[in-house]
């Protein structure tokens, strides 16, 4: 036990270099980085020169964005039938797309909001770009269904406004709530990432040294001047939008499950969605803020900040939700099974699961998407099991590796849900397989450049750490810190930053790196 | 530290406020009276290629609708008449007219003359003529006072909203079936009740509804078929 080590651990006048070794590697930011070398570092990420590699980055993506907005020109000025769907799969890749996104956003509010509320304080150099990551995948998220409606122009028809039908939309119907819920969490996270940055922004104004910078960041920072009262209403602000945030979490992907699980389609009606969807899209999530935090960490500098700790505690949290996701594959089956209804059992033996290798078990023939079942299968269940080990949690190599799988395995699983299910129902007559247009595939692919040109903007204009919160950690911020080399008795409480229970034994000036 | 926004500014969010709320109001309100048929369809009366009066012929001549729209009690559709129509009695009267030059050119060469169409259901609308006038709703409903027209404009705004009204509350234009074609029916003609008093159209178009079973869908395939 950690804590019990330290607890125990002998007076600081007596320490053993060991201990202090393996204590000052738990603080929230490494190399005793103080507040000054904070300010520094992150605002200096925005006012520096744009370094080769951004441009280098950014070119690719917008040319990819620039074809996925493309794509969208070409459907809506030709149609919906540019893209793969037909009878029977109406819903296809559009609708994988939009709940791939849509999941991946949940990381970013689990973090701001929940992580907030039962005080994380980890979250603290991660939760401006997770919001912000979520602030993107949702934009990438909305453009499907709105041009899954065909006539882009009546998308409107999906709020309840006035109109000269006279008719309402059908309120018993889960696709309304997910236009509400959908909108209700993309309003709420873009104010709760706004009022977060507002401190920084300010932070940036009174650094700026151009006339033109210093007027946007002085608009955009409100007036903030850092008085008491202005901290006194932002802490409130701050902790309403987080209660607000809290319960967005789980409902957006709850209804987003409920508009295939209140259907009748074998695959598609099952109760153990909602929790499937919620964990699958903190799954895919935190895979997706790891899949951008490792290079921007890598190349902004940023390892005292987003530390190896903060690694290590997201991928046990990929470790525990690819474990439910896997139980909820694994229960799925069983059920198809259990309830001995013939139509669930082919939605999975027969559309899913059976492939050449399961032979042996199955003596069925092959399923027609078995390829894509058992995609999901190793990219979501098998391979985050490796960060039951520290070293694969520790290499960053191997955890970025396991992030691509899982990016890849969430949407093969939306695909597998989606397409397989509709593909071979109830009526042998109707079935058919599905195959994807060059325009789905660019409108898909597309959107990853869309949202890394999103993500490199941000990187570039915004300060991508939450400089305020992180200083806020610092063992500095505790009104009992004494700093090193002042009179520090063994028996004072030394913030490390990860709350009462852990104290820091003051490392001694000389082991300071 | 210099202020970067001069003081007049203060003032600015509230003025940006008022003024982003005045035009949201006035855009919707705009849009919600140019934008809907109220506004787009009704009043639409385009020249029309013989300078046809349905005032003289129905008030001053006194013909019925069905006369020239002979198939509206059998069809969905409502026919327009065929000039041989008009030639029953053009053939005999105001030969010469030169308001009625078309008429005669069609009449010799076979062509039908082009109206210019006034009235159209989308084509993902069924609409029936025949299942509307055969219980009582009458052509002054969905199409005005035609008989005082001189010019026919489009005279209801014919929208969704405007049908589904009807079919909430068909009480409110039913009338006999023998009057559906008289286009100055009013419910006092049909004179006093066995209490004595006239009847309002309310309790005409009540009993109709009764004694015709006269229930119009409401649902999408309805109309939506």
């Amino acid at each position: 036990m950690a804590d019990t080590a330290i607890e125990t651990a002998p007076p600081a006048a007596q320490f053993d270099p060991e201990m202090v070794r393996q204590v000052t590697k738990l603080p929230l930011v490494t190399n005793n980085r103080d507040f000054h070398w904070v300010t520094e570092k992150v605002s200096g990420i925005v006012e520096m020169k744009t370094p080769g590699w951004w441009w280098i980055a950014f070119f690719p993506a917008a040319v990819l964005a620039g074809c996925c907005i493309g794509g969208f020109v070409y459907l809506i000025s030709t149609g919906v039938g540019v893209w793969g769907q037909n009878s029977p799969v109406m819903w296809a890749w559009d609708i994988t797309n939009f709940v791939f996104w849509i999941g991946i956003g949940h990381a970013g509010t689990l973090i701001s909001a929940i992580l907030f509320l039962t005080r994380q304080k980890w979250r603290t150099s991660i939760n401006r770009a997770a919001e912000a990551m979520t602030l993107f995948a949702v934009i990438c998220a909305g453009l499907y269904p709105g041009l899954h409606v065909g006539r882009l122009w009546m998308a409107w028809y999906l709020v309840p406004v006035g109109n000269a039908n006279a008719i309402w939309q059908n309120f018993r119907s889960p696709l309304l709530w997910d236009v509400f819920a959908v909108g209700t969490y993309f309003t709420v996270s873009v104010i709760f990432w706004y009022v977060g940055l507002i401190p920084d922004l300010a932070t940036i104004r009174d650094r700026a040294t151009n006339k033109v910078k210093k007027f946007i960041y002085a608009l955009l920072a409100l007036g903030w001047r850092g008085g008491n009262r202005h901290w006194r209403n932002y802490e409130k602000a701050y902790l309403i939008l987080a209660g607000i945030s809290t319960p967005l979490v789980l409902s957006v992907h709850t209804i987003v499950s409920f508009d295939f699980a209140t259907s009748i389609v074998p695959g598609w009606h099952t109760t153990i969605f909602p929790p499937y969807f919620v964990a699958g899209a903190i799954f895919g999530g935190f895979a997706m803020v790891l899949t951008l935090m490792l290079p921007a960490r890598h190349l902004l500098g940023l390892q005292d900040l987003v530390t190896k700790k903060h690694v290590d505690v997201m991928t046990k949290i990929i470790l525990l939700t690819g474990s439910i996701v896997g139980y909820a594959y694994i229960m799925e089956f069983f059920i198809a099974w259990y309830s001995q209804n013939p139509f669930e059992q082919w939605a999975f033996l027969r559309n899913r699961v059976s492939a050449p290798f399961t032979k042996w078990m199955f003596d069925v023939p092959n399923a027609p998407y078995w390829w894509a079942y058992w995609a999901m299968m190793s990219c979501n269940v098998i391979s985050p099991q490796v960060f039951w080990f520290r070293y694969c949690r520790q290499n960053l190599w191997i955890v970025f590796t396991i992030c691509m799988c899982v990016n890849a395995g969430m949407w093969f699983e939306r695909f597998v849900i989606i397409v397989t299910s509709i593909a071979n129902d109830f009526l042998p007559g109707s079935w058919g397989m599905y195959a994807p247009t060059w325009v789905d595939i660019i409108t898909f692919t597309g959107s990853f450049g869309l949202f890394l040109s999103l993500f490199l903007l941000f990187c570039r204009f915004l300060p991508m750490i939450a400089m305020s919160e992180v200083k806020g950690v610092l063992p500095a911020a505790d009104p009992h810190f004494h700093p090193p080399g002042h009179d520090a008795p063994g028996g004072d409480d030394h913030s490390t930053g990860l709350g009462a229970g852990v104290r820091m034994i003051t490392p001694a000036p000389s082991t300071g790196h | 530290m210099a202020n970067i926004f001069p003081k007049w500014t203060n003032h600015l969010p509230i003025q940006i406020l008022v003024a982003g709320g005045v035009l949201f109001i006035s855009v919707i309100a705009g849009m919600t009276y140019y934008f809907t048929p109220k506004y787009t369809r009704v009043g639409y009366q385009p020249v029309q290629p013989v300078p046809f009066s349905h005032s003289i012929h129905v008030n001053q001549l006194g013909l019925d609708c069905r006369y020239c729209h002979s198939q509206v009690e059998n069809a969905a559709h409502s026919n327009l008449p065929t000039t041989q129509t008009c030639m029953n009695c053009h053939s005999q009267i105001k030969l010469n007219s030169p308001r009625l030059a078309t008429v005669r050119d069609s009449w010799k060469t076979g062509q039908p003359i082009a109206w210019v169409r006034i009235h159209e259901a989308p084509d993902y609308v069924y609409f029936n003529h025949s299942a509307h006038v055969n219980r009582g709703v009458s052509c002054v409903s969905c199409h005005g006072q035609i008989n005082n027209m001189a010019v026919v404009w489009h005279h209801e705004p014919q929208s969704m909203d405007w049908c589904l009204t009807c079919h909430r509350a068909p009480e409110n234009h039913l009338r006999p079936v023998n009057q559906v074609t008289n286009l100055n029916w009013k419910p006092e003609d049909e004179g006093p009740g066995k209490d004595g008093k006239l009847r309002t159209q309310q309790e005409i178009g009540e009993q109709l509804k009764v004694a015709w079973n006269v229930n119009p869908p409401v649902t999408c395939a309805g109309c939506h078929r």
